[in-house]
């Protein structure tokens, strides 16, 4: 770790100390964290999975913790969406009561209100894990009983720039399918200015459940997102993601999935779109743990600029999980010369009986796609615009819900919009 | 009309159309025929203005401007229009998009009003229903999953619904059935008029008894060897290029 990065981690450490007798929960778990995040530190180049990613940018801004009460709670209201479905908002990571309408059939509360730390499997080895248990004040609680479908329901993510100096947020979500319930998640991140946001999620998906989940990341581009989810999915259930890479200058979504069932799946449907000298970063860790589970994984770059696409992509086979059906392919467009895609498969297979595959493609627009609109009088910028929509639409054409397939079109124009700008 | 003087191109340095001259009158059709390797696509991409080709001597105009000179997407606007001999897919790019798109951007090229999505779907219905084909081809990705007679008939669909001045046809009977072909030369008839020209591209005599030519091309080893009227593709057929090269050499 650089003295750089090592001064930020001593802050935030220094903040844990002064906060530590007002946070909620259980103070022995905070304080394991402190020690690991202590003792690890921020990752540097010489961390194997922070390869391809540096947090040195981070140690350039002098961050803070968010104001307590906000002055205005409807300060950031023109990055609301306007959505027609129940939803729960947060602001610089804190729960708004006041702004959210609550589901029906849904348990729902504020980890403030309830907080509980989940048994992460990487969270000990993970520093900004360690860094979230250290520092959550707030997230989002989320129940859905056995049996019950729940329809569809919004997490929104907002930074408000209220306090008019860099801040960093660290919520700690929960979301616990009961057996056979079915969820169709939308979660949405925005915001104005330099922030730090860095969410943590535990997912439990339960026997024969299903949850879609649309994340849509549209954060500021001068903001640091660096989000860990860890699943876990029971026999027979199902986690289908979509996630959308548009904004944050630099974007890091660390997707931990362990398939701990009999017959359990997992899809990752992902797509960054990255300019100027941004950088997004997906990395995933799947481990098949039982039987018969399927895991499937696409992630689409698009880079412009001089900006910096990575995929780590690693898949676990456990001796036991025999019929693993594994994949993983990442296909990146490089529209100018300066940008740079970093891919980085890893298989670890203990079974005989398994089907395992990964693919990797970089390359530019096809020439012939291109002639081919000209020649039917689409000038060139537009063609070109049209083609890597199209590359990227691929991704959000099978989500299942038509209201966040809109939004996630929506957020996909927006950014080639302010591309050819 | 579409007037080609003595023009010479080469793909790698190396020749491959060697002093083409044609003269196609506005309102007439002509063929051009020729075997495998003789220039015909390499023709076709020149003048639809394709990267890679190198005009080495020679120029083509259409209406007296320089094809030459302008891009692609001018070419069309102009009045220009290939069908491919190989459409290309566009994966993530539905049809009904990509065709108002393309309409648009030449109207506006052209200073037109653009159309609206409901003006555009009751043309682009009209035209799907004129040439047999089923509504659902709107709806897919262009040319994605389309086997290779669908994706000649999108080629002709595109045609109607563009309208050009000019069209080329590069070998867009090749792979159709009887049925297929007859609705491919009826897009093309029913274009034909006095604002129309048209260069269809062939390898068989069949198209040409649908699309009756007014002059038919024999185009060998880059060069046209002869030209003459519909009872010249008839000549072909029994004769063979080879023949009809000999003599001309
Ligand atoms: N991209 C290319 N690179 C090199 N040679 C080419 C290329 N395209 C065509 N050719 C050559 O140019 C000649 C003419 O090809 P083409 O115009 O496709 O003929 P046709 O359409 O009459 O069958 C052939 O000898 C072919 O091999
Ligand atoms: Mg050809």
């Amino acid at each position: 770790m650089s003295a750089a990065l090592a001064e930020t981690a001593h802050s935030f450490l220094a903040r844990y100390e002064g906060l530590r007798e007002h946070l909620p929960g259980d103070g022995a778990a905070r304080q394991a964290a402190a020690a690991a995040f202590a003792a690890i530190g921020l990752p540097g180049p010489r961390d194997e999975a922070w390869k391809y990613t540096s947090l040195r940018p981070l140690a350039e801004i002098a961050f803070h913790a968010p104001l307590a009460a906000l002055a205005d709670p409807h300060a950031p209201s023109a990055l609301m969406p306007a959505l027609d479905m129940p939803r729960l908002v947060l602001v610089d990571g804190r729960m708004q009561p006041d702004l959210s309408v609550l589901p029906d059939g849904v348990r729902v509360s504020g980890f403030a209100a309830a907080p509980e730390f989940g048994a992460l499997p990487g969270a000990g080895r993970d520093a900004m894990a360690a860094l979230n248990t250290m520092l959550a004040e707030d997230g989002a609680r989320i129940e859905i009983p056995e049996g019950v479908d729940a329809g569809v329901l919004a997490v929104i993510s907002l930074a408000s720039e209220a306090a008019h100096h860099p801040v960093d947020f660290h919520p700690r979500h929960a979301i616990r399918l009961g057996a056979g319930a079915r969820l169709t998640l939308l979660e949405l991140a925005r915001g104005h200015g330099v922030y730090l946001h860095n969410p943590l999620t535990e997912l439990h998906v339960g026997a024969g459940a299903t949850l879609v989940a649309v994340r849509l990341l549209e954060e500021s581009h001068r903001s640091f997102h660096l989000s860990g989810t860890y699943a876990e999915i029971a026999d027979g259930g199902s986690y289908e993601l979509f996630l959308l890479h548009l904004g944050a200058g630099l974007a890091r979504s660390e997707i931990d999935v362990t398939l701990a069932g009999r017959g359990a799946r997992f899809d990752l449907r992902a797509a960054q779109a990255i300019g100027e000298a941004r950088h997004g970063d997906i990395t995933t860790v799947v481990r098949h743990a039982a039987p018969h589970c399927a895991s499937r994984q696409s992630v689409r770059t698009v880079l412009d600029g001089r900006a910096r696409g990575v995929f780590q992509g690693r898949i676990e086979v456990a001796r036991g999980a025999q019929k693993t059906d594994g994949y993983q392919m990442s296909q990146a467009l490089l529209l100018s010369p300066d940008a740079e895609m970093d891919t980085k498969p890893q298989l670890e297979i203990y079974a005989d009986d398994v089907k395992c595959s990964h693919g990797a493609t970089i390359g530019e627009l096809d020439a012939d796609q291109l002639f081919y609109l000209q020649s039917r009088g689409v000038p060139q910028a537009q063609a070109r615009g049209m083609l890597v929509h199209a590359f990227l639409a691929e991704t959000v054409a099978a989500l299942p819900h038509a209201g966040a397939r809109e939004l996630a079109e929506a957020a996909i124009e927006a950014w080639l919009g302010a591309r050819s700008a | 009309m579409l007037e080609i003087t003595g023009l010479a191109a080469a793909i790698d340095g190396k020749d491959i159309l060697r002093g083409i001259d044609l003269k196609l009158p506005q309102g007439e059709v002509h063929a051009i025929m020729g075997p495998n390797g003789s220039g015909k696509s390499t023709l076709s991409y020149v003048l639809a203005g394709r990267d890679g080709y190198e005009v080495t001597a020679g120029s083509a105009r259409l209406d007296g401007a320089d094809l030459l000179a302008m891009t692609p997407d001018a070419r069309a606007a102009a009045g220009l229009f290939l069908a491919f001999q190989y459409p290309v897919e566009l994966p993530g790019v539905g049809n009904a998009n990509f065709l108002r798109t393309a309409l648009n951007a030449q109207r506006r090229a052209r200073g037109e009003s653009e159309l609206d999505a409901v003006q555009f779907l009751k043309l682009a219905r009209a035209a799907t229903k004129q040439l047999a084909m089923p509504d659902d081809m709107l709806k897919r990705n262009v040319n994605v999953g389309f086997s290779g007679g669908e994706k000649k008939r999108n080629e002709v669909l595109q045609m109607a619904l563009l309208r050009p001045r000019l069209a080329i046809l590069d070998e867009t009977d090749s792979g159709l059935d009887i049925d297929a072909l007859k609705i491919v030369a009826e897009g093309v008839n029913a274009l034909r008029g006095p604002a129309f020209s048209a260069l269809v591209i062939t390898h068989y005599q069949r198209l040409l008894d649908y699309i009756v030519p007014d002059r038919v091309h024999v185009l060998v080893g880059g060069r046209i060897v002869r030209s003459g009227g519909p009872e010249l593709a008839l000549a072909l057929e029994a004769d063979g290029y080879a023949a009809i090269a000999a003599e001309a050499a």
